[in-house]
């Protein structure tokens, strides 16, 4: 394994640290960009080049990543558990979809719209959500996610219901690139949003707020008795997490002309988590691993047996609690560590 | 006037009978929650599991329908027992992330697994001819089968309650759920404590799901749809208490079952938000323990 410690080392650009001064300098140069910071992103351009047929499922993949950062800001750097963060999702999907229906297309509008709209329910609900823990948490994010498809299904004359909300006519990006058929404009659309979000998050994850979330998360009494506005952090933490699951609603939205109730469903608020707990959580880079894995595994396996994905995906859930922690990122960690 | 009674008691009726539903179903996830502190969401699954066996042993099998009951139950209790002791031991006094995890995925699994066995369809409850029928009482004709359903749930719980408070199992119970290191310093087989009342929740379980399968109709997605119902009366309840679910589940049937009738635009709306406002005034349920 010393190739591989050779290999990290030349990765971090660092010589092998050792001792109080490297984890101080690890410490101090934690928001430094490295040069395997560029991995996802230049995966994503090869995946251009190489899968041209494939276009409009990176677009959604791209997508959810951006939803699984979002959960990952809650759940891995606020410490909330959530079953409920499609209720963000669903929300910003709704948004870029009721405007895009009802003559307002212009996408990146139409993003910022869908965020507002998410942060809003996100501050709202995170108002009443806070308050609890535990158990009582967790039923509330998915009563909150649980009232708000109820909504949308029985309001059918706005959203369509059942059927899903029609009738979108998205507006050619910038005036220019039309949404076309081969999904390049999505493609890219998705990538450069993907792309923005991530560099804000990673600045937020980073930062003294951030530190501050990750001390919570690890200790909540303790920030009390340090003086922190636990509540307050996490409030600001739930509403930014809120408003990217938002975006990511609404690029969703926009790149396949359709939003359907599942946007706001229980799969989905499982599903993200399942694919935050197979890259790994809490640690920014979760998403980007474990997201593709799900859904080009999804792609694949689903045309042969479509119904019978979950069976395999639960399987694998009880199969990664029981023998593993951390997920696909975790597992690295414990190789390096052995070796 | 008599119209308006009548409808009334037809709502009150028909939610009491959803909400012994509930509470059979519930009534075990409050209390192993609340022992041993583990976040189950895969609770419907037994109960999923237990409307399967009902309904398969009365349409195919022909078995008389008490029988069929007490083995929907019994199949039921027996099985929860490896999973626990395989699975859901493991994670007690874990991480909650663990657990909610397992627990999504042993849904996810049932969820398949019964559409693979099942198909997509909904199961249809023979119900024996005994039972079909109607019954007139005063104001109105009541369906039998859920006087049944609230004969035997009111009975259930009167039995559950009396066990609770007099045998010494229920003794047992109730230090584990309040003291579980003392409990355990007492002497009491914690673990051994912990696998009885799973498999007797799960049984309950078994029980509601097939008793109810008329109610909450029998699909692959079950214990995915249901969930946030059996969640939102154990949180309502307060974990880890006999009576608290029981209100709990009298109080979301009734206000389900007179929302859904008088207002049926808004659905399970109302549900949800006085889910939401009862806990905003009583985090902990309305009988929870401090």
């Amino acid at each position: 394994m010393a190739a591989a410690r050779s290999v990290r080392a030349w990765l971090t650009r660092r010589a092998a640290p050792s001792g109080r001064a490297a984890a101080l300098e690890a410490f101090a140069g934690r928001h430094r960009y490295r040069p395997l910071e560029a991995l996802p992103w230049l995966a994503a351009l090869a995946a251009y080049v190489v899968f041209p047929g494939y276009l409009p499922l990176g677009a959604q993949i791209l997508a959810t990543i951006l939803f699984a950062l979002s959960a990952d800001l809650v759940l891995g750097y606020a410490g909330i558990i959530t079953l409920g963060q499609a209720a963000f999702f669903g929300t910003g999907a709704y948004t870029a979809g009721l405007l895009a229906a009802h003559g307002w297309g212009e996408p990146i509008t139409g993003l910022f719209a869908a965020a507002a709209a998410a942060a809003l329910v996100g501050t709202l609900s995170g108002l009443i959500i806070l308050r609890s823990s535990g158990l009582t948490q967790l039923i509330q994010t998915l009563v909150v996610a649980a009232m708000l498809a109820e909504a949308a299904n029985k309001a059918s004359a706005v959203t369509g219901g059942d059927d899903g909300l029609q009738g979108m006519q998205v507006w050619p990006l910038f005036g220019h690139f039309a949404f076309g058929l081969y999904g390049r404009t999505a493609f890219f659309y998705c990538l450069g949003v993907l792309f923005l979000c991530w560099l804000a998050v990673r600045r937020i994850v980073h930062s003294a707020f951030g530190r501050s979330l990750t001390g919570i998360r690890e200790n909540s009494g303790r920030m009390h008795a340090l003086g922190a506005p636990v509540i307050r952090r996490q409030l600001v933490a739930y509403t930014i997490s809120a408003a990217l699951a938002g975006i990511s609603g609404a690029l969703i939205a926009q790149t396949s002309g359709f939003v359907g109730l599942d946007s706001l469903g229980l799969d989905r608020s499982g599903t993200v988590l399942i694919m935050l707990i197979i890259g790994g959580v809490g640690r920014l880079y979760g998403a980007f691993i474990g997201v593709p894995l799900y859904m080009i595994a999804q792609d694949r396996f689903s045309t042969v047996e479509p119904v019978y994905w979950y069976f395999w995906i639960g399987l694998l859930m009880v199969l990664l609690v029981v023998f593993t922690r951390g997920g696909v990122l975790g597992l690295f960690d414990r190789l390096w560590r052995r070796g | 006037m008599d119209s308006a009674l009548a409808t009334a008691l037809s709502i009150g009726f028909h939610g009491l009978a959803f909400a012994m539903v509930l509470y059979l179903i519930s009534v075990g996830l409050s209390v192993t929650m609340g022992m041993m502190g583990f976040i189950n969401l895969a609770h419907g699954v037994f109960a999923m599991a237990g409307g399967y066996i009902l309904t398969g042993l009365l349409d195919h099998h022909r078995v008389p329908f008490p029988l069929a009951l007490a083995a929907a139950a019994g199949a039921v209790a027996l099985a929860s027992i490896p999973i626990e002791r395989l699975l859901y031991r493991r994670l007690y006094g874990g991480d909650e992330l663990d657990q909610v995890l397992l627990t999504i995925g042993l849904v996810f699994m049932s969820g398949a697994a019964a559409q693979y066995f099942f198909g997509p369809d909904q199961q249809p409850l023979r119900l024996p001819p005994g039972l079909s029928g109607g019954v007139k009482l005063g104001f109105g004709e009541f369906s039998l089968y859920q006087c049944l359903l609230i004969a035997v749930g009111a009975a259930l719980a009167t039995g559950l309650w009396l066990g609770l408070e007099r045998s010494r199992f229920g003794a047992q119970i109730r230090a584990a759920v309040d003291n579980l290191r003392m409990a355990q310093s007492l002497g009491i087989d914690t673990s051994r404590l912990f696998c009885l009342t799973f498999a007797l929740g799960s049984g309950l379980a078994g029980l509601g799901g097939g008793l109810g399968s008329d109610l909450i109709t029998v699909v692959p997605s079950y214990a995915l749809d249901n969930l946030v119902y059996f969640l939102i009366v154990v949180a309502i309840g307060g974990l880890g208490s006999i009576r608290g679910p029981f209100l709990a589940a009298v109080l979301v049937g009734l206000v389900d079952s007179t929302g859904k009738f008088l207002l049926p635009q808004f659905g399970a709306f109302f549900i949800y938000a006085m889910t939401l406002g009862l806990l905003l005034w009583r985090p902990r349920g309305l009988f929870g323990r401090g």
